[in-house]
Parts: structure tokens; C-alpha cells; sequence
């Protein structure tokens, strides 16, 4: 019985479990003439619940641990002389999923009885060419343990489902009946449906939270790997970026943290003064008609893929810059560069910083200012020494979030500032990013083990830690200054 | 207009020309003042003159129009976009919104306390200095100092606060709040000082600080008080102003308000049977 079928089963229990629960808490209400203390659905829904839930949990948690007993077990079948020099242990597995799938469909198409199936020997039959016969193809010829390790994997998987299809059925009856045995006009339904909601809500959150958790795990695994086979020293000190096919390589992250900070210094150089600007005009002076139209328009600018402002970069400012700015000055040839990369971002972040800010501006009350006109004062010495100061945590924190948004971005940053790992002041030459250089270790040709591919994790985490340290420091300061004025 | 306001503008002037040799002329006379809200009509033809050197208390019930009466004096309701006044409103004979007139310059004249206590989020010594400061009132630190010390001597404030000017003004009870804020409108030197029922956020003690504080404050300054509290009115002021729909129904001497009221609304509002 496959998955989708045992949902639709027990979800049938469920309903069924529900009219029944339902009935048997009228009819002894009836009986007994006594009042029903929750409504009769809630009866219902505990024993649908009862039915439903413990029975999906034990699927799910069945569903992720299965593969992985399965997987470890399989694994430690196939001696290492099979495994071909330069390769890995995890491309035999694939063979070995791969062979179990196509003796399914040999024995489907094939119409192989599983006797036969048992039979057959990997040194006296050719199963590459049998498998090829029913559109299976397999790379090279089939090792002895290979194929045994298959028949493995497949039986104890085919065994697998079949026990997780029986277990879950008798979860979910059992659990069903218990619960419809304890429905008494007495029992209290709604408090039991209650706390089901609440474990549900709580669950969602949950998963939130463990996916972080799941994130952080896999680059801090990865990263490990990295580090034993670099050194951390270099990784972290080194000032050159010089990954090399064939080994060797200087994989110093300055280089690229350096273009990161540059980057984004430059985006919100430009992005935070323009972008305050934009809050306190239409915060303070702008009438109801403009805010009303100005505002949405100016939250478009956030709604643009990062794309599109890189084709922007790459055709019009890039140019522009270099025509205009880098030729004359005599500061370089290069229509990449940070100032392009960093004016196209610092136009994206605009929304990020105007809108938040906005919104922090409106909710400094109105008591404040009126107490500064009261006093004599003119809007813009209102605005800059009661309003702002009021404001200014909300506007930091604005700020910070804008930051780790510059720091994250990619798309922009390839199409407008290069993708070379170069050290230097001048903002009209091409640099590059942490974030770039993940995607490019990430879409070569190297294999998956070297360090030239793992140093990425090593990019990735810290470049999370470096957006989640801002992040903190952002809420941390939104927090402290919030209850100044209430 | 209705006889009442009739009657009562007449009142008043017969009153004004019999004690014209005992009073000084008044510090603040409305003419005619109509104020709009959009379409509502919220002051209709009020006629008013204010002493000088004594408290003023605006009566009535909510939303008769006193508040708005009030924030037209200073022109604080130029900061509402939809509303309009029209009329003469002179303070020292000179219209506060003849065009020439700056509504900044002008506000720095005529200060104001609100409802509820506003400090700004500085320490008690910025929020004193914030008016000087933008009007550039002192020269020196020295003179800055100065000010902001006789200014909380004046607010009353000055013994409670000396020794923690640099905490938050925030920090500050309610009551201490209004009178920092009463302590930042003196600061300026103001001739008037309008308050929009200063104390409807504060508890009887502190309440009845704020009262003492407009007692003495009367030596030297023209008060006008928004009140919702008809004891408030009766303790602090020397004249009563009762307003009703946008109307003035009638301005008199305190005491005889309370006592002798002209008009029937006024005896109702008094005695509690409406507001």
C-alpha cells in the first residue's frame, strides 16, 4: 500500500471515528439524561484526533528513519574493493538504489516471480544487459556484492513499508478506540480539542525553529569537513582568493569579506540618506494624496527581482560609471565595479530603509511634536531634535535589516561588480562577494569532496554568522530604546 | 446667533466699560472667531477678552469647542490640515493671524501645556533647554544653566530634580512629567500660557501641585485653563468662560458663575445635569 492510499485510510478512520464518537456521546447523554459538558462535535473531534494524529507522526517520524537504518545497514555490504580508485562510497550506493529500482521493474515488466528474482546471480547472468532490456541503465558491469547489497536494500525496503503500512493502521485504530471508549457525556471534549490546537500551533513554530537549527547543522557539518582538510588559519587570514583545479589553491575569505563590507558600505551610503529622507518627507510633510500615492510606488522598487536590477547594473549604470566617471578620472577600464554594484543595490535597499523608517516615524506620538511647536519650533528643528532622536532605535534597526539584506545579495553583485576576489580601495575597479564565490565554487566541475567545492560551506556560515550577529544587534537595540517614549 | 450669546456679549460689555477704571485692559481679545473642522462648524462667534496677570478657566462639556478655542490662541490648529478659523483673535492688540505674524514667533509667546504630560525622550535639563536653545535665548552655558534652574524653581520641580538633571524625563512621575513640561514652556519666557486640562492624567496629589503651581504662576503670567473638573475651575480661576456646541454661553467672575450663573445651561452644567 503506498503513502497516499494509508493517508486517505486513515483519514477515513478519522471521519468515521468522528461520527461514531459523536453518536455515542448523544446517545449515552440520552440514556443517562444527564447535560453533555462540551458540544457533541468536540466528542467527534477527540476521537478523530485520537485517530488522525499519532498515527501521522508515527508515518512521518517512520519515513525519516527507515531510509537511514535501511541506508547504514545496506552500506556496510559492499567491501571496499569495490569500490572503483578515486570514487566514492556514496556513487556504489547509487548504483545500488538504482539496481533495486530496476529489479522492481523487472519484476513488473519483466514478469520475473521473485523466486527467479532471488536466483539470479550477478556472475552468472549479465543483469546489466536484463536491465537494459526494461529501460534500466547502469553504468558499468555488476559486481557480485553490488547486486546482493541491492536485493538487500530491496527487500529490507519492500519489508519496511509493508511493517510501517501495518503499524500505522493499528496506531490509528487503536488509539481510536481508546478514545471513542473514554467519550462520556462528562468527559471534557472541548478542553481535550483545545490542547490538540495548541501542540498544532506549537509544532508549526517548531518546525521554523529546527529548520534553522537544520540549516545551521548541514553548513557546520560541511564546514568541519572543510577545515580538516584546510587550514582555518588560512581560510581566515590569508589575503588571497586563488582556487586552483588541480589542488593548491589559497582560499583566504579577506578578499571576498572585503568586497562584501565595500559593497554594501557603498549600498547603504547611498540607500540610508536618501532612503531617510524619503521617510520623513512622507511622514511629516507630504499630504494625504501624495503619502498615498508616493508610498506604494516607492515599495515597488522592493518587488523588482534582484535580476532585473543586475541587468540594470550590467547595461546602464555599469557603462554609465565607466564612461562617465572611471575614464575621465583615470581610475580604471572596468564597467564592473563596487561604485555600480553598490549605487543598483543602494537603490534596492531604498524601500527596505524609507518604508520601516516611515512606519517608526508615524508611531512617534503626536503629544511630541505638538509639544515642540508649542514651545516655538519650526517642523525641520522638531524633526531633528525631538522626532529623530524618538525614532532613532526603530531607524537603527531599519538600518541593520537593509545591512544583512546588502550583505546576502548575489545577483546584483555578479552582474555589476565581476566575480574577481581583488583587495583594493578604488570603488571603480571589479571586486567580489562571499555570496558570488559560494555560487561559483558550487556550479564547477570539481567533485564534491575537494576543498575547492567544501570551502563554500566554510563561506556560507560565516557569512550567516556575520548577518545573524547583525540581526541580533538589531534587535537588541530596537528592543533596549523601545519603551523611551510611551 | 441666539439671544443667549446676545445677551451675554452685551453683558460683558457693560461689565468691561463699569470697571474699566479698576481693570487693566485685556491681554487677549476674540472677535467674531468661527472655527471649521472640514464641514463642522466647531466655534461659532465667539467674543472673548482675557485679563492679564489672572487664570482664565475654560468650561463646558466634551467636545464644546474649548480645547479648539484654546489651541487658536497660539495657532496650534494651523498644524490640522482641514481646519480653518476665521475672526480676530489679538494678543497686546496685535492679530495673531494677521499674515505678517509667525505663528513661531508667536508660540514662543504663548506657551502651552497639554493633557497628557509629554516630556520629550532627553534628560530633564535638555527638555528645558530645548526652547531657549531653538530661540537662542543664552549665549553661554552658564546662562543656559541659569535658565533652565529658575525655570524648574518656577515649575516647582527644582528640589525634587536638582541632583539628576542628566536623568531621562521620561523617568519622572506623572506629575513631575507636567510640571517639567509647565517648567519647559516658562523656559521661554511666554506671556500667556495656555493649558488644555493639565491635570486629567494626574492623581489628586499631584494635582493639587499643579493647581498651587498656577497660583503663583498668576503673579506673572496670563493663564488659560481647559477644565473638565468644575472644583478646578472654581480653585484656580478668577474668571469663568462656559462653553456649549461651539458657543460661549456666558464669561463671568468666577464666583459668580458658581454661584449666580445668568444662563439656565450654565446652572444645568454646573449642577451636573448635563456634560
Amino acid at each position: 500500500m503506498s503513502a497516499g492510499i494509508l493517508i486517505v485510510v486513515i483519514l477515513g478512520i478519522a471521519v468515521l471515528g468522528f461520527i461514531l464518537g459523536r453518536q455515542r456521546a448523544l446517545s449515552l447523554a440520552a440514556r443517562d439524561n444527564v447535560k453533555l459538558h462540551s458540544l457533541p462535535g468536540y466528542y467527534g473531534h477527540s476521537v478523530a484526533l485520537f485517530a488522525a494524529v499519532p498515527a501521522f507522526l508515527l508515518m512521518i517520524a517512520w519515513l525519516f528513519i527507515q531510509p537511514i537504518l535501511i541506508e547504514t545497514g545496506v552500506s556496510r555490504m559492499i567491501p571496499d574493493s569495490v569500490i572503483p580508485d578515486g570514487g566514492a562510497r556514496s556513487l556504489v550506493m547509487a548504483d545500488v538504489h538504482r539496481i533495486a529500482d530496476g529489479l522492481d521493474v523487472l519484476a513488473e515488466k519483466g514478469g520475473l516471480s521473485e523466486e527467479e528474482l532471488s536466483r539470479m546471480r550477478a556472475d552468472f547472468t549479465n543483469v546489466r544487459s536484463r536491465l537494459a532490456e526494461v529501460g534500466v541503465a547502469v553504468g558499468s558491469d555488476i559486481p557480485v556484492p553490488v547486486l546482493d547489497a541491492a536485493r538487500e536494500y530491496r527487500d529490507a525496503k519492500h519489508l519496511g513499508s509493508s511493517l510501517m503500512v501495518f503499524a500505522v493502521l493499528v496506531v490509528s485504530i487503536v488509539f481510536a478506540a481508546i478514545a471513542y471508549s473514554r467519550v462520556r457525556p462528562e468527559m471534557r471534549a472541548r478542553n481535550v480539542s483545545e490542547s490538540f490546537i495548541k501542540a498544532l500551533l506549537m509544532g508549526s513554530s517548531l518546525v521554523a525553529i529546527l529548520t534553522t537549527f537544520g540549516i545551521v547543522a548541514s553548513l557546520l557539518f560541511e564546514s568541519i569537513h572543510f577545515f580538516q582538510m584546510y587550514p582555518a588559519k588560512d581560510f581566515f587570514f590569508s589575503l588571497t582568493w586563488n582556487p586552483q583545479f588541480r589542488g593548491g589553491s589559497d582560499l583566504g575569505i579577506i578578499p571576498l569579506l572585503w568586497g562584501t563590507i565595500y559593497v554594501s558600505f557603498v549600498a547603504l551610503l547611498f540607500a540610508v540618506p536618501v532612503g531617510l529622507m524619503i521617510a520623513i518627507y512622507l511622514a511629516e510633510y507630504a499630504g494625504k494624496t501624495v503619502r498615498s500615492l508616493a508610498k506604494p510606488a516607492i515599495e515597488i522598487l522592493a518587488g523588482i527581482p534582484t535580476i532585473v536590477y543586475g541587468l540594470f547594473a550590467l547595461i546602464t549604470v555599469g557603462p554609465f560609471l565607466r564612461d562617465w566617471l572611471a575614464q575621465p578620472l583615470g581610475l580604471g577600464n572596468s564597467s564592473s565595479s563596487v561604485l555600480t554594484a553598490g549605487l543598483v543595490m543602494g537603490i534596492m535597499l531604498i524601500p527596505f530603509v524609507s518604508s520601516l523608517s516611515d512606519d517608526i516615524i508615524n508611531a512617534v506620538p503626536q503629544s511630541l511634536r505638538d509639544g515642540s511647536y508649542g514651545l516655538g519650533a519650526t517642523q525641520s528643528e522638531t524633526i531633528k531634535q525631538v522626532i529623530m532622536p524618538a525614532a532613532l532605535p526603530g531607524v537603527v534597526g531599519a538600518i541593520l535589516l537593509a545591512a544583512s539584506r546588502a550583505i546576502g545579495e548575489t545577483m546584483i553583485v555578479v552582474m555589476g561588480a565581476g566575480a574577481a576576489a581583488r583587495m583594493d580601495l578604488n570603488p571603480l575597479e571589479a571586486m567580489t562577494t562571499v555570496t558570488v564565490k559560494i555560487v561559483s565554487q558550487l556550479t564547477g566541475d570539481t567533485e564534491f569532496a575537494s576543498p575547492e567545492t567544501l570551502v563554500a560551506f566554510a563561506l556560507g556560515l560565516t557569512l550567516f554568522v556575520f548577518t545573524l550577529c547583525l540581526n541580533v544587534l538589531a534587535l537588541v537595540i530596537v528592543r533596549k530604546y523601545r519603551e523611551q517614549y510611551d | 446667533m441666539n439671544d443667549a450669546t446676545m445677551n451675554n456679549a452685551l453683558m460683558s460689555n457693560v461689565k468691561t466699560t463699569t470697571k474699566a477704571d479698576v481693570m487693566t485692559e485685556s491681554k487677549i481679545s476674540a472677535k467674531n472667531v468661527q472655527v471649521f473642522y472640514g464641514e463642522k462648524h466647531a466655534i461659532k462667534d465667539v467674543n472673548i477678552e482675557i485679563r492679564p496677570r489672572s487664570v482664565t478657566a475654560f468650561i463646558g462639556p466634551s467636545g464644546c469647542g474649548k480645547s479648539t478655542f484654546l489651541r487658536c490662541i497660539n495657532r496650534m490648529n494651523d498644524t490640522i490640515d482641514i481646519c480653518r478659523v476665521e475672526g480676530d483673535i489679538a494678543i497686546d492688540g496685535e492679530n495673531v493671524y494677521d499674515p505678517k505674524v509667525d505663528p513661531v514667533q508667536l508660540r514662543a509667546k504663548v506657551g502651552m501645556v497639554f493633557q497628557k504630560p509629554n516630556p520629550f525622550p532627553k534628560t530633564i535639563y535638555e527638555n528645558v533647554a530645548y526652547g531657549p536653545r531653538i530661540h537662542g535665548l543664552a549665549r553661554k552655558k552658564s546662562e543656559m544653566d541659569e535658565i533652565v534652574a529658575t525655570s524648574l524653581q518656577k515649575a516647582g520641580l527644582w528640589n525634587e530634580v536638582k541632583d539628576r538633571l542628566d536623568a531621562p524625563g521620561t523617568g519622572l512621575s506623572g506629575g513631575q512629567q507636567q510640571r517639567l513640561c509647565i517648567a519647559r514652556a516658562v523656559a521661554v519666557s511666554p506671556e500667556v500660557i495656555l493649558m488644555d486640562e493639565p491635570c486629567s492624567a494626574l492623581d489628586p496629589i499631584a494635582t493639587a501641585k499643579v493647581e498651587e503651581l498656577i497660583h503663583e504662576l498668576r503673579e506673572n503670567y496670563t493663564i488659560v485653563i481647559v477644565t473638565h473638573s468644575m472644583q478646578q475651575a472654581a480653585r484656580v480661576s478668577q474668571r469663568t468662560a462656559m462653553f456649549h456646541l461651539g458657543e460661549l454661553v456666558e464669561e463671568d467672575d468666577t464666583d459668580k458663575m458658581f454661584t449666580n450663573p445668568n444662563d439656565q445651561r450654565t446652572q444645568d452644567y454646573i449642577m451636573g445635569r448635563f456634560g
